[in-house]
């Protein structure tokens, strides 16, 4: 199809087209990762910048070994807090990196909408690595990587997202990105950590996890923060974990070759029990490998579409 | 932009006769000692390197190790286009460390693409020596790139194209000048 | 000193007129109305043919900013603002810095109003001492001061209890009672509507529900003292059913709305532009349609626009960052003139009542009647001025606007307050 885009900010943006040929480059891209000389040319002379105003050391290092690999020079700046914290402006901060001319700003912040707020005002690329509860486009892109070189294909395929959504960017990104690849998606948990209308999202909403899962193909657990108790969203971890949480029990209803799969970091004991997290269903660290080469493919496709 | 066929330069028995030919002069070369790889530069160097492979095999016995080379990440003409080119991958099954390897492409034109590929072979690893056979050589030589085996010189003008097809990806076999 | 509007459509909806007549104003006061006047010599004369003459537009929900947040607005600013509107008179809230919760705030309001206003300046007053909703403000003195009414608004009065005292407090002033009608728990500071357009965006959502609750609420306690209740901003079908059903049992209630809340929905918000983050928040279609059908039968008894000036640095930047609020004094008119008259959504007449007599009565101020012997502030409109919304034009000090680049036609051509031309 071709990538004429200058940023990526959100599944929702996208085209089946546009995300197949994501796919495609990172499967490229994953080759590199087995040699023994890591590097190719490609963007020598680039240079992206990881801005990530929330600390997430998984994520961002992710980018940083995807632009090293392919030989640009990643700059990492450590941003805390949002404007009111610290006394500069998100747009003041952004214009200060770019008039040091980066390829590529790779944004992380709390704020939904900041990524787009700076695609807006900066010349260069900007990547969203997740904003607010809003979007977190990569991590989509990589999920559907792994499902589809597990499972040869996406469409038609059966896939039940659980536990947080309502604050969740990797289920939205997930829910926009899936449906467009023909896939059926349900989502699940307590009806306090499911968004209103979610149904209108093109999603079925379930209550009970053992209907939700009984027939899918991939169940995606959404890690549970320790503030939605305080928040009155549960009465605690520990009942969440027991109604919620997926144990080795609770799979033997479901398929034999179901995959299980999560953005991490892990809460054992919380959403997968040790032992689930272990078994040969977990993709986890497929995922995370595939992190890596569809960054790299994100990079190689936004560094190399001119604007001008 | 319409193109219209000039001339056939080769026709299926003369390409089949090229290929052979180069086959043998790669197995002189080698003098039977030399380890000798093919790598085709993908995506028609690839099927080229099979065919050549193939009538190697035929000659001495044993099938040479071939290997398929994408050479899109080291272009030197990225983020001038308007979009970046689709990215296929590299199969090399094979250590090149020590080897000799014999690039295989379909058309020498500026020598760009050849001087990606070494850079793309060297990152696997350090051959011996790094020879080149190519299907047709058209001129209009942009780097000090020479080929060591070549299937048929062709002097073209810059306006006109050369299309190889092959019967695996065409249908049939044959090397034409084309013209915008 | 004598003037003569001459020719225009004189809708005074207070004396039922609605026809082509001149305005004979002397000495500052209407003194006549009828066809072909003849003025005395040396008056002025204002052809005002094909223009529509109505009693001055009074908007009753203003923040000046004035004391403590001049580099947002101030009272000559604000007031510059209001008369480029079409607006004869302004009543501005009390979350001035310092709160406006004494008659010393009061007095400097009114001083500052009198040498730097250039239409005319109403004070509310704080009906809790330094908005902290513990304790009541002195609100008898601040009426003999000049408050026309009492209002927290910005914050939710949460305790019921202080709530009630307050509005018995308030009763033998005959000042109404403003209510910023918010659930602080319910809405947790969520900076817009919760519904669809919050779940597609990962922001965080208020439910209507968080305003319902509050205006039942404060309908209970308006019933159970006999003080006037005025819901301030209403912006939800539930809240718009209550006021209605608590005037059908005759409780002193009435209800303003704004001309964001007509106009846009919370799909405006999808641009995440700061300039669409305001309290209430942008509501849905269904309840904008709501708050439309209660604006014509009445239910909603004016329009106020909740003008709220904030400086560029606070509305730009991430959405639930910025500060809440919009102006609105030069963009109101003609977006209702254009939004709702011109498809015949309200007519003429009623949307005049709506912004003139309307208030008038609800905080008992002169004004809002073009009756001989009545103080000449007069609105003039022209419907056939097209317009485009320029912020870099206003006469405000601020720029924060949805409507950045907003066409229509119909708008203010001039404004006079007592007689004496104040349009900038």
């Amino acid at each position: 199809m071709g990538w004429k885009r200058k940023d990526l900010i959100g599944m929702q943006d996208l085209e089946a087209g546009e995300i197949t040929d994501v796919l495609d480059t990172a499967i490229s891209m994953k080759e590199i990762a087995a040699r023994e000389i890591k590097k190719v040319p490609t963007l020598r002379g680039k240079t992206v910048v990881n801005l990530f105003y929330e600390s997430s050391t998984r994520t961002r290092t992710s980018f940083e070994i995807a632009g090293k690999w392919l030989s640009a020079d990643v700059i990492n700046f450590s941003a805390s807090g949002s404007s009111a914290d610290k006394g500069e402006s998100l747009l003041d901060t952004a214009r200060n990196i770019e008039a040091m001319s980066p390829d590529v700003v790779v944004v992380r912040h709390k704020a939904s909408g900041a990524p787009a707020l700076l695609a807006r005002h900066l010349r260069c690329g900007v990547v969203n690595a997740g904003d607010g509860a809003h979007e977190h486009p990569t991590q989509a892109l990589l999920d559907l990587m792994t499902i589809r070189e597990k499972k040869g294909h996406l469409e038609g395929l059966n896939v039940t997202i659980v536990g947080d959504v309502t604050h969740s960017r990797v289920a939205r990104s997930n829910i926009f990105g899936m449906r467009k690849m023909g896939i059926t998606v349900t989502v699940a948990g307590p009806p306090t950590l499911i968004p209103p209308q979610c149904q209108e999202l093109g999603v079925k909403v379930s209550h009970r996890l053992e209907e939700a899962i009984a027939h899918a193909d991939v169940i995606m657990m959404l890690r549970l923060q320790h503030e939605r108790m305080e928040g009155g969203f549960i009465p605690s971890i520990r009942e969440y974990s027991r109604v919620w949480g997926l144990s080795l029990a609770k799979l033997k209803p479901c398929r034999p070759d179901v995959l299980i799969m999560h953005p991490g970091p892990v809460n054992r004991g919380v959403e997968l029990s040790p032992e689930v997290a272990d078994s040969p269903f977990s993709v986890i660290l497929d995922q995370v490998a595939n992190g890596v080469a569809v960054r790299m493919a994100v990079l190689y496709l936004l560094a190399g579409s001119k604007s001008a | 932009m319409s193109t219209r066929e000039k001339a056939q330069v080769l026709d299926e028995t003369g390409l089949d006769r090229a290929l052979t030919r180069i086959a043998h002069e790669i197995v002189e070369q080698a003098g039977g000692g030399e380890d000798v790889a093919l790598v085709g530069i993908k995506t028609r160097g690839v099927t080229l390197a099979e065919r050549i492979a193939a009538k190697i095999a035929a000659i001495e016995g044993t099938k040479p190790s071939v290997g398929a080379l994408d050479i899109t990440l080291y272009r030197d003409d990225l983020g001038l286009k308007a979009e970046q080119p689709i990215v296929r991958t590299t199969e090399i099954g094979f250590p090149i460390k020590g080897r000799t390897v014999v690039l295989v492409d379909d058309v020498l034109f500026t020598g760009r693409t050849i001087r990606a590929a070494m850079d793309a072979l060297m990152d696997l690893g350090r051959p011996r020596i790094i020879r080149l056979a190519v299907l047709v050589d058209r001129g209009h030589r942009e780097l000090p790139i020479r080929p060591d085996y070549i299937g048929k010189n062709l002097p073209t003008s810059r306006r006109e194209t050369v299309a190889v097809l092959l019967r695996e990806h065409d249908g049939v076999d044959r090397v034409v000048i084309q013209e915008e | 000193m004598s003037l003569l509007i001459r020719n225009g459509r004189v809708v005074d909806p207070a004396g039922g007129t609605d026809a082509v007549a001149d305005v004979w104003v002397a000495e500052g006061r209407i003194h006549k109305l009828g066809r072909g006047l003849k003025a005395p010599a040396g008056a002025e004369i204002i052809d005002a043919t094909g223009k529509v003459v109505c009693p001055g537009f009074i908007d009753m929900h203003v923040h000046l900013r004035e004391p403590g947040f001049e580099y947002k607005e101030t009272i000559a600013s604000g007031t510059r603002a209001a008369a480029a509107g079409g607006f004869t008179a302004v009543a501005c809230m009390a979350n001035t810095f310092p709160v406006n919760d004494n008659r010393a705030v009061t007095d400097y309001i009114l001083a500052r109003a009198k040498v730097e206003g250039v239409v005319r300046v109403y004070p509310i007053g704080a009906v809790t001492r330094n908005l902290e909703g513990t304790q009541l403000a002195e609100m008898a003195e601040q009426a003999e001061a000049g408050c026309v009414a009492f209002s927290d608004d910005g914050k939710c009065v949460m305790n019921a209890e202080l709530y009630r005292r307050a509005m018995e407090y308030a009763l033998p002033f005959g000042t109404p009672v403003i209510s910023h009608a918010e659930d602080c728990q319910l809405a947790h500071g969520a900076p817009m509507n919760e519904g669809f357009v919050s779940t597609e965006l990962g922001l965080s959502g208020q439910p209507g529900a968080a305003e319902d609750v509050m205006v039942a609420r404060d309908i209970i306690l308006a019933e159970l003292t006999g003080a006037h209740l005025h819901v301030a901003h209403i912006s939800t079908a539930g809240a718009v059913r209550l006021v209605r059903e608590a005037k059908a049992r005759g409780v002193r209630v009435t209800a303003e709305v704004t001309p964001h809340h007509l106009v846009l929905t919370d799909e405006a918000v999808r641009s995440y532009d700061p300039n669409c983050k305001m309290a209430p928040p942008l509501r849905t279609k269904r309840d904008v349609e709501a708050c439309l059908e209660a604006l014509v039968d009445g239910t909603i008894d004016c329009v106020a626009t909740d003008h709220a000036p904030h400086a560029t640095s606070e509305k730009e930047g991430e959405f639930a960052e910025a500060a809440n609020g919009v102006v609105g004094l030069e963009t109101a008119v003609p977006l209702l003139l254009d939004r709702l008259v011109r498809p015949g959504v309200l007519d003429l007449p009623t949307l005049v009542a709506r912004l003139s007599t309307g208030p008038a009565r609800l905080l008992n101020l002169p004004g809002g009647s073009l009756a001989p012997g009545a103080e000449a502030d007069i609105t003039i409109l022209d419907l056939e001025q097209d317009f485009t919304v320029d912020p870099a034009a206003f006469h405000s000090r601020s720029r924060n606007t949805p409507f950045a680049g907003f066409t229509g036609r119909g708008a203010p051509w001039m404004t006079l307050v007592g007689g004496v031309k104040v349009t900038p």
